[in-house]
């Protein structure tokens, strides 16, 4: 739990999220129209979509599974019966002039997620629901000078809407909350979690408190689209709220929306602007009924989460729960990982994957899944290292040629000459040359000064470019020595 | 020979499959009186030429054989039923310029089945009346005169185009839709029959939206045969609708022909002692009761407590589903757009909005956001849902020992044009017998039963189990069988 220093005392951290998560499906939650990302505007809209005259919306059942499944995922509550609602309110971007949402009773409920905090230790994050709505168009202001233009591509894609309760402390709690629901929306299938492109969306309510006192009066933080940015917002937001209220001024309960460039939040609307959204069941849409043989279905056909992958790790392939968390926490690290252990050592695979070749990915701003080093190169690579053809150090160089060119380790080993020397005539030849070179040393070590020993080495491997068998220098040049 | 006008659909098929005359010469005869009787204003879109074009169709089919169940038909649409390539207004200024892409499932259904569009018909704004006096695109005028009174009368709404169509011989058949009682209300004022279904029976979609709980197609034509002839077109699952029934089509025509021997009718006998319905009905009402115990039924005393609270209940359901399903109606996408150069969105949806809707329409908008703001919803809209449940096993009870019941359409004949209540409650009390089984989603049918001493039409209705439209329309049957000897043409037709 982390504390807010303030001039007074401290504070504490009281933070709830709303991540809205775009179902991974090829049709709307209510038409048939394509989800397709990045279309030309208003390509992918229906006559339902567009709101016209008499048409009704009919529920895409891939979607209410989606969200089954992902409710199992949650150990949520699967409601046998939900029921869609009418939010209503006018905006050119919500073309039916209500969204359709589940408001009274939402298709999961009751759910939790685990996540490792900063010690080490694990903390539960209840989740109080989630349920299944639309998502409005995009209006566009920048298009013209005197009108604004909507795009109704997104107008009707089925969202979840994940509402945790209250149970977040930190900012980094926060960020690890929202990590840990993305791998397993991204085990599930049912979210690519991809924030850049809005698929997910974050709204985070914030308040604080001294350690002990009721809840403090909150504020929602609008449509953050990045971990990195969730955790700024609850930052800057907690901290001016500790300061108004250290200056003996209140917090307004009101929704503000986060500026990524300024790193600051400002007021949106407040309590009292707040819209009227008048829910009342859709009467064009019948509940939504789930049966149990259906959840069992479901249940039956679910992928490993990212927890018992992580266990399997531990357990199969010896990682430290560090390693395992680290990696199972983007789905496409694991199916990397798991890839590259098809062909190399799991534990030297997880060492080079978080290690060095995380670092690379980091420096270049590369997504795993375009880098250059397939998992295969990677794990055959460490597979080089462990039955000796290169040693660790030259490894690196390998390892930073493959991500550039993307050539193989052996066809790189091959052009730059680094496979390890491990013929003992060549070896022999270079323990001759550097004994002679250095006969002092040689009366020396012979007198007693073992320690001389590693000196040796360290000629003999700045002889032959760092490519000797290092174990079978000590072996030879021992030999040589005590003769 | 008869006029081709007065033919009934049966008699009209009968006509063509003998070649006693040509589907072109039965729609011409039809858009002749719908020439002569312009004055009348039932439709908002004529399709005259399409209707041609469309009988010449017809014509072929018979010559090779192939005729269809409505084969060269000559109907009239509601104006709320999207027609591809026609325009459909549903009576609002919102909409006086949009033309559909597409096409209803019901208007579809029975072109399918041959039937011939002659125009779309006038009606209450959005299906919001019971006088069609609330439409954009003016007033209808009902065929029918008091005897020594030359005032103009209603038709009867909201399917008020629709009935006068009907009643005045300009279409044999007119689509018309009910959400609590559009289709038997002007069915009575016009002494035609209207009948609407079980809610599900017809697909909604692309029927333009008033209360979806409550929306559902009906028909409205000059005999239960016929009234059995087009909804066997009208129904049918659509899985774009996903409140429509996934049940087969019943065959219903032999059901005007059965005999309701036996059959147990039950009459709210508490509703007959209301003061405030007009005698001439309640002599109506006492007539048909004989009719059917003439026929072989029998009458079976029954009670709907809670129906007295139905007015109120749909007086808080329908515009509340209302209000959400006209918020489309913004002018961004489609249909009416005002605007004034510099001004915001909001101002923009003020303006548009204030233009676009007629007073009943506003009216109607502003109780429904009353009645689910946050503040009003459980002591309105959520005790309204409650109420229709208890209103719904009313008739669940009775209908455990009654097959149908019966109870009139209207409180009263039509009225006139220039009477129209100040107070729209009064206005809303036309529809007291008519929204009971609305709320429970029943079968209904309004059948003429007899004429008032001033020589306006009055129409008894039969209300059935859910999904029992036959026995509905075998009952109606009944009455019509009784009351052959009553002339219910109107004077000059």
């Amino acid at each position: 739990m982390a504390i807010i220093k303030g001039n007074t005392g401290d504070w504490e951290y009281v933070i709830g999220l709303e991540v809205h998560a775009q179902i991974s499906s090829k049709s709307k939650l209510f038409s048939g129209s394509s989800t397709k990302f990045g279309s030309n505007p208003n390509s992918q809209v229906s006559l339902v979509d567009a709101a016209m005259p008499g048409m009704l919306p009919s529920l895409n059942e891939y979607c209410v599974r989606q969200a089954i499944k992902t409710g199992l995922g949650l150990n949520a509550k699967i409601n046998h019966v939900s029921i869609f609602d009418r939010k209503n309110y006018f905006y050119p971007d919500l073309p039916q002039g209500y969204q359709i949402s589940q408001f009274y009773y939402p298709i999961v409920e009751e759910g939790s997620i685990v996540i490792r905090l900063q010690n080490g230790n694990h903390k539960t994050i209840r989740i109080n629901r989630l349920h299944l709505e639309q998502d409005a168009g995009k209006s566009m202001h920048d298009q013209s000078p005197t009108a604004s233009f909507i795009d109704l591509n997104r107008s009707g894609i089925a969202l979840m809407e994940i509402v945790t309760e209250p149970d977040i402390r930190s900012p980094y709690e926060a960020g690890e909350y929202v990590r840990k629901l993305r791998s397993i929306l991204r085990a599930v299938g049912s979210c690519d979690g991809d924030m850049e492109k809005g698929s997910m969306r974050c709204d985070a309510n914030v308040s604080v408190r001294r350690a002990g006192e009721p809840l403090g009066t909150r504020c929602e933080i609008k449509n953050i689209n990045s971990i990195r940015n969730i955790i700024r917002a609850i930052e800057f937001e907690a901290m001016r709220q500790v300061e108004l209220l250290e200056s003996g001024n209140t917090v307004r309960q009101e929704t503000r929306l986060y500026n990524a460039d300024t790193g600051e939040t400002k007021t949106m609307r407040l309590k009292e602007e707040a819209h009227d959204y008048r829910y009342f069941p859709d009467p064009d849409l019948l509940p939504v009924e789930v049966a149990q043989e259906l959840i069992e279905e479901l249940a039956a056909s679910m992928p490993e989460l990212p927890d018992a992958k992580i266990s399997r790790y531990i357990k199969d392939f010896k990682l430290t729960e560090y390693d395992a968390e680290v990696i199972v926490s983007e789905e496409e690290t694991a199916q990397y990982f798991e890839e590259a252990c098809k062909v190399g050592p799991a534990k030297l695979v997880a060492n080079w994957l978080t290690s060095e070749l995380f670092g690379l990915l980091n420096k270049n701003s590369i997504n795993i899944k375009d880098c250059k080093i397939t998992p295969k190169m990677l794990g055959g690579m460490v597979k080089l290292i462990e039955d000796g053809t290169i040693s660790g150090k030259i490894a690196k160089v390998v390892f930073e040629s493959m991500f550039e060119t993307g050539h193989l380790p052996a066809q790189i080993i091959e052009e730059k000459g680094l496979q390890q020397v491990s013929d003992s005539g060549a070896l022999i030849k270079a323990i001759e040359e550097v004994m002679l070179e250095n006969d002092d040393s040689v009366v020396a070590y012979r007198s007693g000064k073992d320690k001389l020993f590693g000196f040796f080495v360290g000629q003999i491997m700045k002889k032959t470019g760092g490519k000797a068998n290092p174990n079978l220098v000590n072996e030879l040049l021992k030999e040589k020595l005590n003769n | 020979m008869k006029e081709l006008i007065k033919l009934n659909i049966s008699d009209a098929l009968a006509g063509l499959n003998n070649k006693d005359f040509t589907a072109s010469e039965l729609n011409n005869a039809h858009i002749d009186q719908a020439i002569k009787y312009k004055h009348l204003n039932v439709f908002i879109t004529e399709t005259f030429d399409r209707a041609v074009a469309q009988a010449k169709i017809a014509d072929e089919n018979y010559l090779k054989g192939q005729a269809r169940s409505l084969e060269g038909i000559p109907v009239s649409v509601k104006d709320l039923f999207c027609t591809k390539g026609v325009r459909s207004t549903s009576a609002s200024k919102a909409l006086y310029n949009f033309i559909p892409t597409y096409e209803s499932k019901v208007s579809a259904n029975i072109a399918e089945q041959g039937a011939v569009m002659l125009g779309k018909v006038n009606m209450d704004e959005f299906a919001m009346g019971s006088s069609n006096l609330t439409s954009y695109f003016g007033k209808v005028i009902s065929p029918w005169k008091a005897l020594n009174d030359p005032k103009e009368l209603v038709p009867g709404g909201s399917s008020g185009g629709s009935s006068a169509a009907v009643s005045a011989y300009i279409a044999m058949a007119a689509l018309g839709s009910d959400t609590g009682g559009s289709v038997r209300q002007p069915a009575a004022y016009t002494g035609t029959v209207g009948i609407k279904p079980t809610y599900g029976r017809c697909s909604r979609w692309g029927m333009i939206a008033f209360a979806s709980s409550l929306d559902q197609a009906g028909v409205l034509t000059r005999t239960t045969e016929d009234a059995a002839l087009m909804l066997e077109a009208m129904m049918g699952w659509d899985e774009r609708d996903s409140t429509s029934l996934n049940l087969p089509v019943p065959e219903l025509r032999s059901a005007t022909k059965g005999s309701v021997k036996g059959m147990k009718v039950g009459v709210p006998t508490e509703l007959m002692r209301n003061a405030n319905i007009d005698p001439e009905i309640i002599k109506m009402w006492q007539n048909s009761i004989e009719i059917m115990k003439a026929e072989g039924a029998e009458i079976i005393n029954i009670e709907l407590p809670h129906s007295k609270h139905a007015l109120a209940t749909y007086y808080v359901i329908a515009p509340a589903e209302a209000s959400s399903n006209l918020a489309r109606y913004d002018g961004i996408r489609y249909g009416n757009r005002e605007e004034v150069e510099g001004m915001n969105i909001d101002e923009m949806y003020e303006l548009n909005r204030s233009a676009s809707f007629g007073d009943e329409v506003k009216r109607r908008i502003m109780i429904g956001t009353y009645v689910l703001s946050s503040a009003f919803m459980d002591a309105y809209y959520l005790k309204a849902q409650k109420m229709r449940r208890l209103i719904s096993n009313d008739f669940k009870m009775a209908f455990e020992n009654v097959d149908v019941i019966m109870l009139p359409s209207a409180p009263t004949a039509a009225f006139g044009i220039d009477d129209k209540p100040s107070n729209p409650v009064t206005m809303y009390l036309n529809d007291i017998f008519t929204i009971p089984p609305s709320l429970a989603g029943l079968p209904c049918i309004s059948v003429p039963a007899a004429l008032s001493s001033n020589g306006l039409p009055l129409g008894m209705q039969i209300v059935g189990r859910t999904l029992d439209e036959y026995n509905t329309l075998k009952a109606a049957a009944a009455i019509e069988r009784g009351c052959k000897n009553i002339n219910f043409v109107p004077r000059g037709f």
